[in-house]
């Protein structure tokens, strides 16, 4: 979605306005760069969401593959995939926004994905404490314990949201 | 979930069959195991468990003394399946408290799904 709008009102922006198609058109371009400045407002909670949304899939993964022989528990750098999808949806290209590739020349690729950076979120294998003699590095506990705290975020996530939500409706319907 | 409760299936048939000293084979009953292995579904990020395959328990019989019963060889032994039940016990509550973990899971994952659905209301 902030895909589609971004790029819509970047190119209103830069010029494309027809000015042939009189009063009409610059009240509806009016309207879009409104929906971009929503979009924008909403966009930090939006990547935070679908990052704790992400990390829900992978704790549970590593959940339901417990007693999997051989499989490793991953994990998401969360303060760090927030903060590269936010530098991706600025457009500022920082170390922690170029999912951890290192670059020697500046012809290297950066890593930057699309402006959606969210799903991009680099996922890493767990340091186990203990892992198991059959290569499973799962431990349940320590799963259990980040499941909970991350459902917790997401509905606090979820709040903050749902409190700008209703303060940008209290602002427009006054 | 499906793989534990397959899982929970096996189990119960090795401790049913824990004293089953002859089988379709005529063989004494083997113990069966189920191998997991993970699987990827939908994103990249989401990994889930199936059972690829039973195998069978390879180690050798039990052998009781036992020179009454009607399937003892002629030194009065008998092959008793190679079930171990206390083993068994143990692997079947590791599968039931597997399948309860990922129960609590879908049940987070589903208050979590309901209360985004709310968003915004």
């Amino acid at each position: 979605m902030s895909l589609y709008y971004s790029t819509y009102t970047n190119s209103l922006i830069t010029g494309n306005i027809n000015q042939k198609q009189g009063m009409m058109d610059v009240d509806t371009n009016r309207g879009n760069r409104m929906i971009g400045k929503l979009d924008q407002a909403m966009q930090f909670n939006e990547a935070a969401l679908s990052l704790r949304g992400q990390r829900q899939q992978i704790l549970s993964s590593n959940i339901a593959n417990a007693d999997t022989p051989n499989y490793k528990a991953r994990d998401i750098d969360f303060t760090k995939a927030l903060q590269g999808a936010m530098d991706r949806s600025n457009g500022t290209p920082t170390n922690a926004s170029a999912a951890n590739l290192a670059t020697t020349s500046s012809s290297h690729l950066n890593g930057l994905g699309t402006s959606l950076g969210a799903a991009l979120a680099p996922v890493q294998y767990r340091t186990p404490q203990q892992a198991s003699i059959d290569g499973n590095t799962v431990e349940m506990d320590n799963e259990r314990n980040q499941f909970a705290d991350n459902a917790i975020r997401y509905e606090a996530s979820l709040t903050f949201l749902s409190g700008q939500i209703k303060g940008l409706l209290a602002a427009i319907q006054g | 979930m499906t793989a534990q409760s397959q899982r929970l299936n096996v189990v119960s048939s090795n401790i049913a069959n824990a004293d089953s000293t002859t089988s379709a084979t005529g063989q004494p009953y083997k113990a069966k195991q189920v191998v997991f292995s993970a699987q990827q579904m939908g994103s990249a990020d989401a990994n889930g468990v199936k059972v690829t395959q039973v195998v069978e328990d390879a180690t050798p019989p039990r052998l009781v003394y036992d020179p009454k019963h009607p399937l003892a060889d002629e030194k009065g032994y008998v092959a008793m399946p190679n079930v171990n039940v206390i083993e068994e016990m143990v692997n079947m509550m590791s599968a039931s408290r597997s399948y309860q973990t990922n129960v609590d899971t879908m049940n987070a994952a589903k208050t979590l799904l309901l209360k985004t659905l709310t968003l915004g209301q």
